[in-house]
């Protein structure tokens, strides 16, 4: 991680919000060195604070297992809520109706979405929850020691395991099984690309499922397991490269070349560009997004970037008509019936 | 003729279900409310859309006692699958009306017997068409019962009437029929049992209403923001209620709404979304019934130790597994008053009328968010899905208590010195802070992982020690939140009862058969868990108190002699359950049974 520290009598480096970087800054990691979730922990970080998103404004979720240890390595000055195993769906769908101008970051793991939590998974999904919903994806259980997770491939060895002789289950797939409205897929080795998505996610209003090979260190970093970092490095092949570009930096926008790029714009104006690699690429596509991630699988291609978008479908809690006052600032007044009520319903009883 | 009996008889009506006899009973029941005098409903139903036996049970009683009673006076067989049995249930000297398309034996001569031509005379309605002739026939039995024990006219109309929500076309249809059954009665039967209605104004001022809507009705009193839940009998009307009221009775000007009530995909997301939006500080609810609940209970041990406001209402069926899932109990306190791994003490509000769930419906947010703990609301089908006679529902009668919230402008004044599970009060309870608040120190971490006081993650064995203590001490201060037992000290008793819930009309019946027969016994009803001081001052002031309850292993009984131990040898347990309402006479069986032999051959005569 890189971080420019202030120069002596130099003004600190501040966002357009006024504050720096360390304002976004976590618990330091206890996770273990070189773990793929503390480089996703760091872009996280970079993400908010280039968007200049007051902490206050995000919201942290995650069930159980490594990966939902992490939202303490980020985003101190943010509440969080590390719930139960496979549950962090269903906490964070009540949550946030409370205030709907919170941005909501979930960080899950293969085990807690593919297994257990396979079941809240899906109809987060299929609810369009405004949230961002990570899965850090290692193929295994690191916290119980090295069991095989439902994302592990056909084949895969791991020490006390055996053979894993079960197909795997594939996040993108049962996002976009289950009508995602963002599904993308990065590499936590390739930091530029898992923050420029990062951000388009953050910006997305609905569901926005991303997720991210991340490396397992400690029990599956052998050279030919698909969910290590040699494996990744040798075969990510990315759909394109895209760039976020918020919604008041038009300018940034002639920096690209043009002819060769699509650009996908979000509910909030801000903008994905998405520039064309060898593939012709349309990610607002469901069909082609499914073949994609079918030919893929076929093929055993590490296929990162956006997958699918789809930015004009009403989140959740839009569906519900709440007042423009948060609900958790509403006050007695608001929220007990007149007193005068009382003999009304009376009378509606027999 | 032999002497008329007034007002004081049971009815039971066996049907088919889903042929519409429901509306044909609930007429029944609110025409004999609306005509002043005491009644209560039961309705004894599969767990099944159509085809299979289901029974309405009707009891009117000029003083007021309106538990189940066991044996019906009056019978009307509509179900030729349940007829024999039906006939053999009719009470020695009682009535049996059956739809004479019935060609079965009768084979009583201690009661009377009346047949009725349902068949015949709907197909004679004019205006039923054919496809509704099965549904309104039923109707046909309300009119020939009215007819023959003397149910007013004019009253069925008003029941019908409002049943239709005063829509003229299936009101007058459904009318007509009720008349034309009281006009064949008429010319055809001939009056030879004593049973008889007289109008009182017994029932002026209350209303009738069921559980479930007044508990949904007293969230919304309450200030319900969030509920989840997801589809249970008995529990489904208590969220279809909100569904049905909210839109009203918390309309906006702008059109906007103050609340969101979710349909989950099971009853851990159910629990889990409540949950997530007590945290964030939304009165939030849940409701389910005893399946339900065994899956909510890692939140409910999440909500205890991560300390969440949240509010559960179980009403309660019978069983362990599926059970009888149409059937009444209170069989769920000893899980829920530990429910979920590890230490863990739960409050436990218990209401034992219609009133009491519309009282706890708007109290169980106050008691929940003060605490900042799950508040489970123990209703049950009985109180929960038939309609109970009540008195009105009264506006709450304080603010509501929000709890200890630190907002922008105290941590301003804290300068942002504050840790969410400090203690600083000594009563338990830390102050805490709601996602959204724009403050640097405003956020903490909420897990369900060990935590010290400034809501960091700790395995320090002093830091797990000191917070478990806490809760317990948080607990003890539960006990003045919660609402307080009902005592009735009577001077010189045999003995004191100690009960619960949806039992009160039956113990209360049974107190007073007893009473009558010369045996005094001192009362006190639950209302909530934790125990306050009343419990064991009642238990200490008597030789033996008598535990009444709906379930098989005495399950308060046992939560008693945990908790007072010394007392325990004094207590007695009188528990039975087999899917039914309660029924004085088992109660008052079980109280002989463990009263000396002087006592209980006193009452011998009974």
């Amino acid at each position: 991680m890189t971080q420019t520290l202030p120069l002596a009598g130099a003004p600190q480096q501040v966002n357009a919000i006024g504050l720096t970087r360390k304002d976004y800054l976590g618990n330091p990691t206890t996770l273990c060195q070189g773990c793929g979730h503390n480089s996703i922990a760091n872009q996280i970080i970079t993400a908010c604070y280039e968007m200049s998103i007051p902490p206050e404004k995000i919201v942290k979720f995650s069930g159980i297992g490594c990966s939902s240890k992490s939202p303490n390595y980020f985003l101190n000055r943010s509440f969080g809520f590390n719930g139960l195993h496979g549950r962090m769906p269903s906490v964070a769908t009540g949550a946030l109706f409370a205030d709907i101008t919170l941005h909501a970051i979930g960080v899950s793991g293969d085990g807690d979405t593919a297994s257990i939590g396979m079941g809240q998974f899906k109809h987060v999904v299929r609810r369009n929850v405004d949230m961002l919903y990570i899965v850090e994806n290692n193929g295994v259980y690191g916290l119980t020691k090295g069991q095989f997770s439902a994302t592990a491939e056909v084949g895969l060895e791991l020490k006390k395991q055996g053979v894993n002789q079960y197909m795997p289950v594939d996040i993108c797939m049962e996002a976009i099984a289950a009508n995602a409205t963002f599904v993308a897929r990065s590499f936590a080795g390739d930091p530029k690309q898992v923050k420029e998505l990062l951000k388009a996610a953050i910006a997305h209003r609905g569901i926005a499922v991303f997720d991210i090979i991340s490396p397992c260190v400690t029990f599956n970093n052998q050279e030919n397991a698909y969910h290590s970092y040699t494996w990744g490095k040798d075969h990510e092949a990315p759909l394109h490269e895209l760039l976020f570009v918020p919604a008041r930096d038009e300018i940034m926008i002639e920096d690209i070349e043009p002819g060769a790029t699509l650009e996908v714009e979000l509910h909030d104006g801000s903008v994905i560009v998405l520039k064309k690699l060898e593939r012709d690429y349309n990610p607002t596509h469901r069909w082609e997004a499914l073949k994609m991630l079918e030919e893929a699988q076929r093929n055993n291609w590490l296929v990162t970037g956006l997958i699918y978008v789809e930015s004009n479908r009403p989140s959740f809690t839009d569906t519900f008509h709440l007042v423009d006052t948060p609900l958790n600032r509403l006050t007695e007044k608001d929220l007990r019936p007149a007193p005068e009520t009382i003999e009304m319903v009376n009378r509606m009883m027999f | 003729m032999t002497q008329k009996i007034v007002n004081d008889f049971s009815i039971m009506i066996g049907t088919v279900n889903g042929s519409g006899s429901s509306t044909a009973n609930t007429t029944i029941l609110r025409a004999i409310f609306k005509m002043g005098i005491p009644v209560s409903g039961k309705n004894l139903f599969p767990s099944n859309i159509q085809g299979q036996p289901t029974w309405y049970t009707v009891r009117v009683n000029k003083d007021g006692f309106l538990a189940r009673d066991d044996q019906p006076h009056i019978v009307i067989a509509m179900n030729p699958a349940s007829y024999t049995r039906d006939l053999a249930d009719v009470a020695p000297g009682g009535v049996f009306f059956y739809a004479d398309d019935i060609k079965l034996p009768i084979n009583r001569n201690d009661v009377t017997v009346y047949p009725m031509a349902i068949k015949q005379i709907i197909r004679e309605q004019k205006d039923v068409p054919p496809h509704l002739r099965d549904l309104v026939a039923n109707m046909v039995y309300v009119g020939v019962l009215a007819e023959m024990i003397g149910i007013d006219l004019e009253r069925i109309y008003d029941a019908l009437a409002f049943h239709f929500k005063k829509r003229e076309k299936p009101t007058m249809m459904n009318f007509n029929a009720v008349k034309a059954g009281a006009e064949w009665a008429r010319a055809n039967l001939t009056k030879s049992d004593p049973f008889v209605l007289e109008p009182m104004d017994k029932t002026n001022g209350l209303i009738m209403a069921d559980g479930n809507t007044a508990a949904a009705l007293g969230a919304i009193y309450g200030g319900l923001q969030f509920a989840a839940w997801y589809p249970i009998t008995p529990a489904s009307s208590l969220a279809e209620a909100l569904n049905d009221y909210l839109p009203m009775l918390r309309k906006r000007e702008d059109g906007k709404r103050t609340y969101a009530v979710v349909q989950a995909e099971d009853e851990l997301a159910a629990l889990g979304m409540a949950i997530g939006a007590g945290w964030a500080g939304l009165r939030a609810m849940t409701s389910t019934s005893g399946p339900g609940l065994s899956l909510m209970a890692e939140f409910a041990g999440l909500a205890y130790y991560a300390e969440v406001p949240v509010v559960i209402w179980d009403v309660q069926r019978i069983g362990p597994s599926t059970g009888l899932p149409t059937r009444t109990s209170q069989g769920d306190l000893t899980f829920v008053a530990h429910i979920s791994h590890g230490d863990k003490q739960s409050v436990i509000l218990l209401p034992s009328s219609i009133s009491e769930c519309f009282e706890f419906g708007w109290q169980a947010f106050d008691i929940a968010e003060r605490l900042q703990m799950p508040v489970f609301v123990l209703s049950d089908l009985d109180l929960g899905m038939n309609q109970w006679m009540s008195k009105p529902f009264e506006y709450p009668n304080r603010p509501m208590d929000r709890g200890k919230i630190l907002r922008e402008e105290d941590l301003e004044k804290l300068d942002g010195n504050w840790g969410r599970y400090l203690d600083v009060d000594d009563d338990g309870i830390p102050w805490r802070t709601l996602p959204g608040i724009m403050h640097p120190k405003a956020a903490y971490f909420t897990r369900g992982t060990g935590h010290d006081e400034y809501a960091r993650y700790s395995e320090d064995p002093n830091v797990y020690w000191r917070l478990m203590q806490r809760l317990k001490k948080k607990y003890k201060t539960v006990e003045q939140y919660v609402p307080r037992p009902i005592v009735q000290q009577v001077e010189g008793a045999e003995a004191g009862l100690i009960f619960y819930g949806s039992t009160e009309p039956a113990v209360e019946e049974a107190r007073a058969r007893l009473a009558a027969a010369g045996l005094k016994l001192s009362a006190l009803r639950i209302r909530a868990l934790p125990f306050t001081e009343e419990v064991p001052a009642f238990i200490e002031k008597h030789n033996t108190v008598i535990v009444i309850e709906m379930n098989r292993d005495g399950q308060m009984c046992q939560l008693l002699c945990a908790a007072y131990p010394a007392l325990a040898p004094k207590l007695r347990s009188v528990a039975y359950v087999d899917g039914l309402p309660a029924s004085a006479k088992w109660v008052q069986e079980g109280i002989l049974q463990h009263l000396s032999q002087p006592a209980s051959e006193s009452v011998q005569s009974l």
